[in-house]
């Protein structure tokens, strides 16, 4: 794929389009809040992956992955701006509004990390998940449901959960440079 | 680089990292022991340790994450993205945990090799014995408060004396925090192609999507997104196929799966007049009506889902062919049997289809589905007024058209009644009426019928019948009722 978007495959760009769009639009929405916001983050994700298909390095991880990297940079750098100026319009850009914004984005960036994390969760993990919390299943019954033994049931709470608790993780390591992680190379 | 959502790279996870990191508590005693009655302590117990590094004990921690293999993305990634839903539940399932829940599986191994068994026996008919490692598995389930009461309180006893324990339970207290409901957003399907278009503004193709492609680009990813929205049971979902056969209108039940299967089919003779593999054989069948039939008779059972991947890969493949293909592929013939177009057209009439048959999908499973864009409906329209003359010929030769009046040259104005396409996709068209040959032209023009793009474009896929089609006539009557007839005998399954 990263080959045929560096030939200037047109093609290579309407599939990648349809793989990822529904990604990269959720994973805006998620730290923008916003449908138009999302739909403009979306367009310069793109963009940015069609101009810059050599910051793909296979070795750093699936293309997927990179995707996910540029669109959350590219959102996140989004909302400083968006925040940014509207503190600027405020006239008040005080030291507690910048510690506001900061762990603001400290919050979405765990919450787009997490999503990301559940998009590519093995399905049983996440089938668990869904039971337990949002439909509240105890554990016992979704084994029953799930038709696995509660081991099992207890398994995949744990190990789903051990997933999605890497967002938090590195969102405490990310708030130290608030710089954000780069996109893969492109720094 | 890695970025943060690769998994797995820690920033500054020297060697030496562990030192940092509060150790265990003290030898505890066997964590296997906890007796089953115990006084339940206050709930949710407080970290035993300030917040993370979560690294239970030099000895036990496995190798820092390989960036090189992030984890949480990829690991997690090819364990889902192959396998359909449910076969892969205990294998790939597992393969995440190596890497990923690096602390607790093997955290554990060593306490439980060393005091296994024996600890259980020591402390017997006094209180039911919990081990640890069950008591560990618990804490997913308990983070979520889906365990009983009893597991609850073994829990959280637990948790005051075993540090590592602690810490995870935290941890996955936190991570329900950032649970949500997926968000399952619809794409604006006309974003696709604002941000594709936004892509080659910034650096144009080297090798371009054709602009007659373009339709058939669109229309099947228009197709794709609804497919993608609609759940399994309703590939089931009844549908019925309506065209206009022997002046009448004719129909045959299918479902959202068979109309896939149909699609894929008749692109399948696309497929094959540009050399690539036919879906339904070497030996299949040309004509689409033929095709279709043989498609749903031999599929062993109904169809399903499992034709969508296939589906699409054919239109990924045709769009990537004709990019390659280059210019002189555009009037490349495409034999139907009874009729030929050329690759051009017959990928514009391929675009017609998907959205009528997308169209036809929405409507039974309950989804708004709009029709395509201007431009591309123009083509689409224009296609069909093109195809009239032939049609009307065809017609007539089988009595089915009013006599030819006045035969000229070839090449020369005739006889024409002219078209009124409304809205977007819209503008004016002069149907040469006596023979192909001739040249539509205003100033012979008998009459005129107007109606709107999308309306039009449902009579020549048969979903209006010609004497429902609520067009503005003025003329000759019987110009008008040929050439509305002619345009739906142009549907077909």
């Amino acid at each position: 794929m990263q080959q045929r978007m560096a030939r200037g495959e047109a093609a290579a760009l309407g599939e990648l389009y349809d793989r990822y769009a529904p990604l990269v639009h959720n994973l805006a929405h998620r730290v923008l809040g916003d449908d138009d916001a999302a739909d403009r983050v979306t367009r310069e994700v793109f963009g940015h992956l069609w101009e810059h298909p050599d910051t793909y390095d296979p070795r750093q991880g699936s293309i997927r992955s990179w995707v996910a990297n540029v669109t959350q940079e590219l959102a996140i750098e989004r909302l400083r701006q968006t925040e940014a100026a509207a503190y600027e319009a405020s006239g008040d850009a005080s030291e507690e509004q910048f510690t506001a914004l900061e762990e603001k984005i400290r919050r979405v960036s765990a919450a787009a990390r997490a999503d990301y994390i559940v998009s590519s969760m093995p399905a049983p993990l996440w089938d668990a998940l869904k039971l337990a919390y949002f439909q509240r299943r105890d554990y016992h019954q979704a084994a029953a449901d799930l038709g696995v033994t509660e081991e099992e049931a207890r398994r995949r709470l744990r190990l789903g959960l051990q997933l999605l608790s890497t967002a938090n993780t590195r969102a405490g390591e990310g708030s130290s440079s608030p710089g954000a992680p780069g996109i893969g190379g492109a720094r | 680089m890695t970025g943060p959502l690769d998994g797995g790279h820690r920033e500054g996870g020297e060697p030496d990292e562990p030192a940092a990191v509060p150790r265990i508590p003290a030898p505890r005693p066997a964590a296997d022991d906890l007796p089953l009655g115990r006084t339940p302590p206050p709930a949710p117990p407080p970290p035993p340790t300030p917040p993370p590094p979560p690294t239970p004990a030099p000895e036990t921690e496995p190798e820092p994450p390989d960036p090189d293999h992030p984890a949480a993305g990829p690991a997690a990634e090819a364990a889902q993205e192959p396998a359909p839903e449910q076969a892969k539940k205990p294998e790939p399932a597992q393969e995440p945990v190596p890497q990923q829940a690096q602390e607790p599986e093997p955290a554990q191994e060593p306490e439980q090799a060393q005091e296994p068994e024996p600890a259980q026996e020591p402390a017997p008919a006094s209180a039911p014995e919990v081990a640890h490692h069950v008591l560990t598995s618990l804490l997913g389930a308990w983070a979520l408060s889906v365990c009983s009461p009893e597991e609850t309180t073994l829990v959280e006893d637990h948790l005051t004396e075993c540090a590592p324990c602690a810490e995870e339970a935290l941890r996955l207290r936190d991570a329900v925090g950032l649970l949500h409901p997926e968000s399952n957003l619809d794409l604006d399907p006309l974003l696709r192609s604002r941000v594709l278009e936004n892509c080659l503004g910034r650096r144009p193709a080297r090798i371009p999507v054709p602009v007659w492609a373009a339709p058939y680009d669109a229309e099947t990813a228009r197709l794709d997104a609804l497919l993608r929205d609609i759940p399994d049971a309703e590939w089931h979902a009844p549908v019925r196929l309506k065209w206009f056969e022997r002046e009448r209108s004719a129909s045959r039940r299918t479902t959202v799966a068979g109309v896939i299967g149909h699609l894929l089919t008749v692109d399948g003779v696309v497929a094959g007049a540009l050399g690539l593999e036919d879906p339904l054989g070497p030996d299949a069948p040309v004509a689409p009506a033929e095709r279709t039939e043989v498609f749903w008779r031999t599929c062993a059972r109904p169809p399903t889902r499992a034709l969508h991947e296939p589906w699409r890969e054919l239109n990924h493949t045709l769009i990537r062919t004709v990019s390659f293909a280059g210019r002189g592929a555009a009037d490349l013939s495409v034999s139907y049997g009874a009729f030929a177009l050329p690759l051009r057209d017959a990928l514009l009439d391929r675009a017609f289809e998907c959205w009528v048959h997308g169209a036809d999908i929405a409507e039974a499973v309950d989804y708004p589905y709009e029709p395509p864009s201007g431009p591309h409906l123009f083509e689409m329209v224009d296609l069909a007024a093109r195809l009239l003359p032939a049609t009307l010929a065809l017609r007539r030769r089988s009595g089915l058209a009013g006599p030819a009046k006045d035969l000229v040259a070839a090449g020369a104005p005739g006889r024409s009644l002219r078209l009124v396409v409304e809205g977007p996709g819209g503008g004016d068209w002069h149907i040469a009426l006596d023979s192909p040959a001739a040249i539509g032209s205003p100033e012979r023009s008998v009459g005129s019928v107007a109606l709107d793009a999308v309306e039009f474009c449902q009579l020549v896929a048969g979903r209006v019948a010609p004497e429902d089609a609520a067009a503005g006539q003025e003329g000759d009557r019987e110009a008008i009722r040929d050439v509305l007839f002619a345009a739906a005998s142009m549907s077909r399954i």
